[in-house]
C-alpha cells in the first residue's frame, strides 16, 4: 500500500518505500502516519484508470494473437506473436464483401471525415458567430436562438429526414454526403458567439479608424485571436467526427468509403455471417489504429485546448 | 493640418434620448482643446461622432475644408488613443503601428521607415518586437501614441487616454502628450473627466453637463470667469464656494447683517448665489465674514479649513506657513473676487 512522508508526500515505487523505510528508522525522524482519506482518494482514481485502461491494454495485446487463440481463450492478458502479421492484415489485406476496402483506405476515410467535420464546423461556426455577434443584423437574436435550438436535435433525432434530403439530393455515398449534414449544429457558433462577445469594443473600432473592413477585421485580428479556441474547437470536433458511427453506417454502402470505426464491425460481422472464424486478431489491430489519430491528437494540443477553454489574452 | 468645425451637431438615440444637444464650435488648426465634464455628460458621445464611430443625428461635422458626416473612419484622416488602448493583442508593437499603414496599402519599407520614425520619438525602438502584454501601462499608452502618430492624421482624438495609469505616471504621460502634439502641430481633442488634465494641457476648454455646453473657453478664462455654477464648482480643486445671498446696493446679505460681501451688483437685485474661491479668502481678525471651522485638512503646501459661514458650507485654503486652529475666525475678501450668479439658472450675472 502506499506509504505517506511526514510531509504528506506520497510514493508509490518500491525504492522509493525501501527509502522511506530507511530514513524512518533513523532516530531524529517522527514516525510517519498514513493518512487514509489520501490513500482512499488514491485507490479511486486508481480503479477508475484501470476501468479505463484495461479493456485498451486487453485489445491492444489480444491483437498480437492469432485469431484462433482469442476465439478459444478470450482476449489475451500477455502479447503474443503475431503482431506484425495482424497489422500488416488489417492495414493492407483487402476484405470486405467487395474486396474493395483495406485498413489504408478506412484510416484515410475517417482522416477525411474527421478533418472534414472539424475544419466544416469550426468555419460555419465561427462566421455565424461573426454575423450574429459583429453586425446590426434585425433578427441576429432569433437567428442565434434559433441556431441555439439545434442543440437538442443531434443527428439521430433528425435522422430519417437527413438521410431523405441527402439521398435526394444525390449525395449518398460520398464524402459531401458524409460531413455536411454532422456539420449543421450549434456547438461551434455558440462557442464562438461567447468568446467574440469578450472582445472589447475598442478593438472593433481601433480596426475601424485603421482602415480595416470587415473582412479585414475578420481575418486579420478575430481569427488570430480565436486561434487557442479555434485550436480547442478542433479537438472536440475531430475526435468526434472520428467516432461518428450510425450516420456514416446508413450513409455509404459503398465499402470503399468504410470509416475505420465501420470497418471493425465488419469484420465481426463475418462471425455473424458463419462463415468462418472472425478475424480477432485484425479486428483488434484495427481497433488499436483507429483509437490512435485520435489519442495523438489529444496529447499534442492539450495545451491549446486547456489555453482555449479556460483563458483568452486579450 | 485642419480645423475642425461643428455646425449645431447633435445626437439623439433611438430610444428617443437626446445624449446631445446641438452644438457648435471650431476647434482651430493646431489647437488641443480639451472636452470635460463628469460621466454621461455627453464628451465622448461627442469625440466618437467626430471620430465616425457613431452617427450624427443632425446638424454638420467638417475636418479642414470637408464635410464628413457621411465618411468612413478610416477616410476621416483622423487617429484616436482608446482609454484601454485597444492594442491588437496577437501582433508585435511594430505591428501594431504599422497596421493602419498596412491597410492603406503602403509598401513595408515605407511602413517600416515611418515606424522607426515614430518609436524613436516615443522612446519604443527596444520594445518594437514586443507583445502589447509583455508591456507596462505606460509604454502601451506609448505604442497608441506611436499607432496615432505614423498616420500623419489631420486630427487626433483621445477618449480619456490616461485614466488607466496611475497618478504618477500620469502626470508623466500629460506632459509626454502635450509635448508631442506641440512639436507635431497636429489638432487635437482630448475628453477627460479631470478638470486637472483639462487646465494643465488644454489651449481651450470646452465644459460639458448634461449634454449640452456650458462654456468654452481658455483655462485661465474658465477659472476666472465661470459662466455657470457648474463650472465654477466643476472646474478647480478644492471647488469654489458658493453661497445663497440677496443682492442689493453693492453687497451681498447672506444670512445676518454681519455677513455681509461688498461687490458691485450691477442692477441685480435680489436672490443670488456668490462664489469664492477657497484662495481668494483669508483669515483676518478685522475681515467681514464670521467663519466657523470644522475640520483641517493637510494637503501639503496648503491646508484646508472646512466649515461655516452665515450657516453655509465653505472652504478656505491657507498658505502651509499659517497657523490654523478650529473653532470661529473672521475672513477677508479679496476685492473683485466675487463671482454672482442666477439664483434660480446658476448662470453667470
Amino acid at each position: 500500500m502506499a506509504d505517506i512522508t511526514e510531509t504528506g508526500v506520497q510514493t508509490a515505487t518500491a525504492t522509493n518505500t525501501a527509502t522511506n523505510t530507511a530514513t524512518a528508522a533513523a532516530p531524529t525522524r517522527p514516525k510517519k502516519r498514513i493518512k487514509w482519506e489520501t490513500v482512499g482518494d488514491h485507490a479511486v482514481l486508481i480503479a477508475g484508470a484501470l476501468l479505463m485502461l484495461v479493456p485498451v491494454y486487453m485489445i491492444l495485446a489480444s491483437s498480437t494473437h492469432e485469431d484462433i487463440l482469442i476465439h478459444r481463450e478470450g482476449l489475451q492478458f500477455f502479447f503474443g506473436d503475431d503482431g506484425l502479421e495482424n497489422y500488416n492484415a488489417a492495414l493492407f489485406e483487402y476484405g470486405g464483401f467487395t474486396n474493395s476496402v483495406n485498413g489504408v483506405t478506412m484510416l484515410v476515410n475517417s482522416m477525411i471525415l474527421g478533418f472534414g467535420f472539424a475544419i466544416g464546423k469550426i468555419v460555419v461556426g465561427m462566421m455565424a458567430a461573426y454575423a450574429i455577434v459583429y453586425f446590426r443584423l434585425r433578427f441576429a437574436t432569433f437567428a442565434f436562438w434559433m441556431i441555439f435550438t439545434t442543440l437538442l436535435l443531434p443527428l439521430e433525432v433528425r435522422i430519417l429526414p437527413s438521410y431523405e434530403v441527402i439521398q435526394q439530393m444525390n449525395l449518398a455515398n460520398t464524402y459531401t454526403g458524409l460531413i455536411l449534414p454532422l456539420i449543421a449544429s450549434a456547438t461551434a457558433t455558440f462557442f464562438f458567439r461567447q468568446f467574440f462577445r469578450s472582445i472589447p469594443e475598442e478593438l472593433v473600432e481601433a480596426a475601424r479608424i485603421d482602415g480595416a473592413g470587415p473582412v479585414k477585421f475578420f481575418i486579420d485580428i478575430l481569427v488570430p485571436l480565436s486561434r487557442t479556441m479555434i485550436a480547442a474547437m478542433f479537438i472536440i470536433m475531430f475526435v468526434f467526427g472520428w467516432n461518428q458511427y450510425l450516420w456514416p453506417t446508413l450513409i455509404t454502402t459503398d465499402e470503399s468509403l468504410f470509416t475505420l470505426v465501420r470497418g471493425i464491425r465488419q469484420i465481426m460481422q463475418a462471425y455473424a455471417d458463419g462463415s468462418s472464424t472472425p478475424e480477432y486478431g485484425e479486428a483488434a489491430a484495427l481497433a488499436i489504429i483507429a483509437m490512435t489519430p485520435p489519442v495523438l491528437i489529444v496529447i499534442f494540443f492539450q495545451n491549446w485546448f486547456v489555453k482555449g477553454l479556460t483563458e483568452s489574452d486579450k | 493640418m485642419a480645423q475642425v468645425t461643428l455646425n449645431a451637431v447633435r445626437k439623439i438615440y433611438p430610444n428617443g434620448v437626446e445624449a446631445l444637444e446641438p452644438c457648435s464650435f471650431t476647434i482651430n488648426d493646431g489647437e488641443l482643446a480639451v472636452l470635460v465634464g463628469p460621466s454621461g455628460c455627453g464628451k465622448s458621445t461627442l469625440l466618437r461622432m467626430v471620430a465616425g464611430l457613431e452617427e450624427i443625428s443632425e446638424g454638420d461635422l467638417s475636418i479642414g475644408d470637408r464635410i464628413v458626416n457621411d465618411v468612413d473612419p478610416a477616410d476621416r484622416n483622423i487617429a484616436m488613443v482608446f482609454q484601454n488602448y485597444a492594442l491588437y493583442p496577437h501582433m508585435s508593437v511594430a505591428q501594431n503601428m504599422g497596421y493602419g499603414l498596412k491597410n492603406r496599402g503602403m509598401s513595408k519599407a515605407e511602413i517600416r521607415a515611418k515606424v522607426r520614425e515614430a518609436s524613436d520619438m516615443l522612446n519604443l525602438t527596444e520594445f518594437l518586437d514586443r507583445r502589447p502584454s509583455q508591456l507596462s501601462g505606460g509604454q502601451r499608452q506609448r505604442v497608441a501614441m506611436g499607432r496615432a502618430i505614423v498616420r500623419e492624421p489631420d486630427l487626433f482624438l483621445f477618449d480619456e487616454p490616461l485614466s488607466n495609469l496611475d497618478a504618477k505616471l500620469r502626470n508623466q504621460m500629460r506632459i509626454e502628450i502635450r509635448a508631442l502634439q506641440r512639436r507635431l502641430a497636429t489638432t487635437a481633442m482630448y475628453v477627460t473627466h479631470d478638470q486637472i488634465e483639462a487646465m494643465t494641457m488644454a489651449d481651450r476648454i470646452i465644459v460639458l453637463n448634461d449634454g449640452k455646453i456650458e462654456q468654452i473657453g481658455t483655462p485661465n478664462e474658465i477659472y476666472e470667469h465661470p459662466a455657470s455654477t457648474f463650472v465654477a464648482s466643476f472646474m478647480g480643486a478644492p471647488p469654489m464656494n458658493l453661497l445663497q445671498g440677496i443682492a442689493g446696493g453693492g453687497k451681498v446679505t447672506l444670512g445676518s447683517d454681519q455677513d455681509v460681501l461688498h461687490t458691485g451688483t450691477e442692477g441685480n437685485d435680489g436672490p443670488v448665489q456668490a462664489g469664492i474661491r477657497p484662495e481668494d479668502v483669508w483669515p483676518d481678525p478685522q475681515g467681514d465674514l464670521a467663519f466657523d471651522v470644522d475640520i483641517i485638512e493637510e494637503l501639503g503646501a496648503l491646508r484646508l479649513l472646512h466649515g461655516r459661514v452665515a450657516g453655509q458650507d465653505f472652504s478656505v485654503a491657507v498658505p502651509k506657513d499659517k497657523e490654523a486652529t478650529t473653532g470661529l475666525m473672521q475672513l477677508s475678501v479679496k476685492p473683485g473676487a466675487v463671482h454672482l450668479f442666477d439664483a434660480d439658472t446658476g448662470r453667470r450675472l
